[in-house]
């Protein structure tokens, strides 16, 4: 239990960081700490205590097996989105560049000239 | 047909790969490819009106271990206009955005956005349309920012953050119902919780998923970064992110998830009416008072959706039907205004209503179509939103939301005045003097406007005719729960 | 350009073995953890080692954008053959070759081939946006030293 609010206070913490900082670069961690908080949640998920990793080697027994490795289908899941997660990492550093370029700033309150 | 179902998506991945290889000076054959592919993908959906509804299993894994994809009214309904306003703004584009560099890339962001779209509105497995959702939004973050001045970044930005913020929440709603019922299959989860009734861990779910489809079809509290992504973006691609990606991933996700995987209940009903009411009258209300053309149309964006939503949520089969109407009538009106807007930038260079006027004489074409449009999303009778407004209207006042009615028919009269605004200040009145020697835009972006604008007239008066075919089954698809299921997991009642 | 020879020495010994862990990872992912992406990666990850001990010209001599730009999308288009080549018996993504024998290579019929498909695309896709960022980030970074450096600037342009 203690352990889910753990992964609960870090993706609260991912939250905080988006909304309170200003920097365009640290908007992008609260953004990575989200998508890892969900994560860490998937894989906690399929987590059983003295679980086996679930690959099935030569020799194993299928029955134990199946009945002791962990579930393998959040580990598929986390794969999947820790790709998404990089593609829109990748698109938000090169946009937040672009916007240093333009702006030569990096703090978003100075960043507004859409309004209204 | 059925066979060929999985091609929806393959076709504009193909083709959005396909394309990069070409060299920058291949741009024309570039353009012939991606029309003849999406005309291909049109045909395709034609061929699928009507058709009964199957489930196709990749790869033959048969529910709930494989992707299963659901071929059904609803989603050939979304199907038809995703390609309908795709190839519109596909061709019109050719043209347009010659203003920018490097076309084919642009090409092949809007088919992978396409794509994208087609995914989510195929498949049959929670995680597979979240997949599909992403690929959609991150082509469409691309193309927000795709011409990289101060504003278009800006936007892009915001509505990044904002879209991977509702990502994660849609990404926790699904590891949720995952940690509960141990599924990804939609109907197997539909089942699922059909058997053990909603517990807190489905309703925590169905709040994420609310708040995270709502995020990405702008509903009013999470509405913030469409007024500034939608404008940002070059014409074609305004017209299709307010014509079929907010429906696409907002509507049409929403209505999945709440109608055929969780089941609609009272709290729902609730939410999503005073989501609907809410989005409506802010929307609108923010709406009258802008200056910038293309602003000013996509707040309309959100108060139209609130309509769509309103019906939703009323749950009855009136309200649904004039929901789906409306959805399908606001795709091509808003597409029309996005590009009418496009057009009159093309030619005149600017979107502030105070710098234009007159220009009904020198670019009739445009005119005219942007006066139909503005007819038909103000609810003038012979055309398309009348219709749609007067269905959900009806449907409130038979459900005995008096109150909500008359804020319904409030807010169709301030969409009037906003948009006799849009055109007692661009159309009519007097040309500038700076305005003197602008032209009509190219034969071929005008025939786009054309069609659209025939598009808006007939899909109003000719609703006896495709009615039954395409709304009223799609209709009948949503109120089914069960027979979602079977569709799926094939079981004999 | 680039580190001192001691690390240069040990790279060269130690690159060799990168690059056949990570292809090892990618053609045994069937069989146990790893696949196509984590391999790719870790392929990725020798490339980005070659640039940072060596220098970004030996690694871009290694591996032009361009090329990188053209192999993703050749890996791309050849991931979505493999799905459409699955109607050869009826369903797309059908994976038709004989599954072999269990715990040997041949053991699940197309899934190599999809994993080195995506090895590719992750490979090219991944290097080229780490250089684009490179040059792209000290471009923004130091604009005033870089404005006026005609070799830099047109570097940048062949690269796009």
């Amino acid at each position: 239990m203690t352990i889910y609010l753990m992964c609960f206070f870090l993706f609260v913490m991912g939250l905080y960081c988006l909304i309170a900082k200003k920097h365009l670069i640290k908007k992008i961690i609260g953004i990575a700490i989200l998508d890892y908080a969900v994560n860490l949640f998937l894989i906690l998920i399929g987590y059983k205590s003295g679980g086996i990793p679930p690959v099935l080697f030569e020799g194993m027994n299928k029955q134990t097996f199946s009945q002791q490795s962990v579930d393998p289908l959040p580990q598929a899941l986390v794969l999947t989105s820790i790709v998404i997660s990089l593609g829109v990492l990748i698109m938000m550093v090169s946009i937040a560049l672009r916007l240093y370029e333009k702006y030569k700033t990096f703090d978003t309150s100075e960043i507004s000239r859409l309004r209204g | 047909m059925q066979q060929l179902y999985p091609l929806f998506v393959a076709i504009p991945l193909g083709v959005a790969f396909l394309i990069l290889l070409f060299p920058k000076s291949l741009t024309k054959l570039v353009e012939v490819i991606v029309a003849i592919a999406e005309i291909i993908l049109l045909i395709m959906v034609i061929a699928l009106i009507g058709h009964e509804p199957f489930s196709y299993f990749i790869g033959k894994w048969i529910p709930p271990i494989g992707i299963t994809l659901v071929s059904d009214s609803i989603s050939t309904l979304l199907l038809l206009l995703i390609n309908i306003v795709g190839l519109l703004s596909l061709l019109y584009s050719f043209k347009y955005m010659e203003m920018y560099t490097s076309k084919i890339r642009f090409y092949s962001l809007f088919m992978l956005m396409v794509a994208g779209m087609s995914g989510v509105v195929i498949t049959g497995d929670i995680f597979n349309l979240f997949v599909f959702l992403e690929i959609a939004t991150i082509s469409s973050y691309a193309l927000v920012g795709f011409g990289c001045e101060h504003e278009e970044l800006e936007a892009s930005f915001k509505y990044m953050i904002l879209g991977s913020v509702s990502s994660t929440l849609i990404l926790l709603g699904i590891a949720i119902l995952y940690a509960t019922f141990g599924t990804l299959n939609m109907a197997d989860l539909a089942n699922s919780i059909l058997a053990n009734g909603i517990n807190r861990s489905v309703l925590f779910a169905e709040g994420l998923f609310i708040m995270g489809f709502g995020l990405k079809g702008a509903m009013v509290p999470f509405h913030a970064w469409l007024p500034d992504a939608h404008p940002s973006a070059p014409a074609p691609i305004s017209a299709m992110l307010s014509g079929v990606l907010i429906k696409a991933c907002g509507i049409y996700a929403i209505i999945r998830v709440v109608y055929h995987v969780i089941g609609m209940t009272n709290i729902t009903h609730i939410i999503l009416m005073s989501l609907g009411v809410l989005s409506m009258v802010v929307g609108v209300l923010l709406a009258v008072g802008q200056w910038d053309f293309k602003r000013l149309l996509a707040y309309h964006s959100i108060s139209q959706m609130g309509y769509v939503m309103v019906g939703i949520g009323l749950a009855t089969p009136l309200g649904i039907l004039g929901a789906l109407f409306h959805l399908m009538n606001h795709a091509f009106f808003k597409s029309l205004l996005f590009l009418c807007s496009g057009a009159v930038e093309y030619s005149t260079g600017t979107r502030n209503l105070k710098e234009m006027g007159g220009l009904f004489k020198r670019m009739p074409v445009t005119s005219s179509s942007c006066s139909i449009a503005s007819l038909s999303i103000s609810g003038i009778p012979p055309f398309n939103g009348f219709w749609s407004k007067l269905l959900i209207i009806i449907a409130l006042v038979q459900a005995e939301y008096y109150a909500i009615a008359a804020v319904t028919v409030g807010v169709s009269f301030l969409t009037l005045v906003s948009f006799i605004k849009v055109q007692r200040y661009s159309i009519f009145g007097d040309l500038p003097e700076k305005l003197k020697n602008i032209k009509e835009v190219p034969v071929l972006m005008g025939t786009v406007l054309v069609i659209f604008a025939v598009l808006c007239l007939l899909s109003g008066l000719l609703y006896p005719f495709f009615g039954n075919t395409l709304l009223e089954i799609a209709r009948d698809t949503v109120i089914d729960q069960q027979k979602y299921i079977q569709l799926v997991l094939q079981v004999v009642p | 350009m680039g580190m001192s020879l001691i690390v240069k020495k040990v790279t060269q010994f130690v690159i060799g073995l990168i690059f056949l862990y990570g292809i090892n990872i990618i053609l045994f992912g069937h069989l146990g953890v790893g696949g196509g992406f984590a391999g790719g990666v870790i392929l990725t990850c020798g490339f980005i080692l070659i640039m940072l001990v060596f220098g970004r010209e030996k690694a871009i001599q290694k591996m032009r954008t361009n090329v990188a730009h053209f192999l993703s999308c050749i890996g791309a288009l050849a991931f979505l053959a493999i799905a459409l080549l699955g109607y050869i018996d009826g369903t797309f993504f059908f994976n038709f070759i004989d599954h072999g024998k269990e715990f040997h290579l041949h053991s699940a019929g197309l899934i190599p081939f999809a994993d080195i498909a995506i090895s590719i695309i992750i490979v090219s896709a991944i290097f080229t946006i780490f250089v684009l960022l490179v040059f792209f980030g000290r471009f923004v970074g130091d604009a005033e030293e870089y404005e006026n450096d005609e070799e830099y600037v047109g570097n940048i342009d062949r690269n796009l």
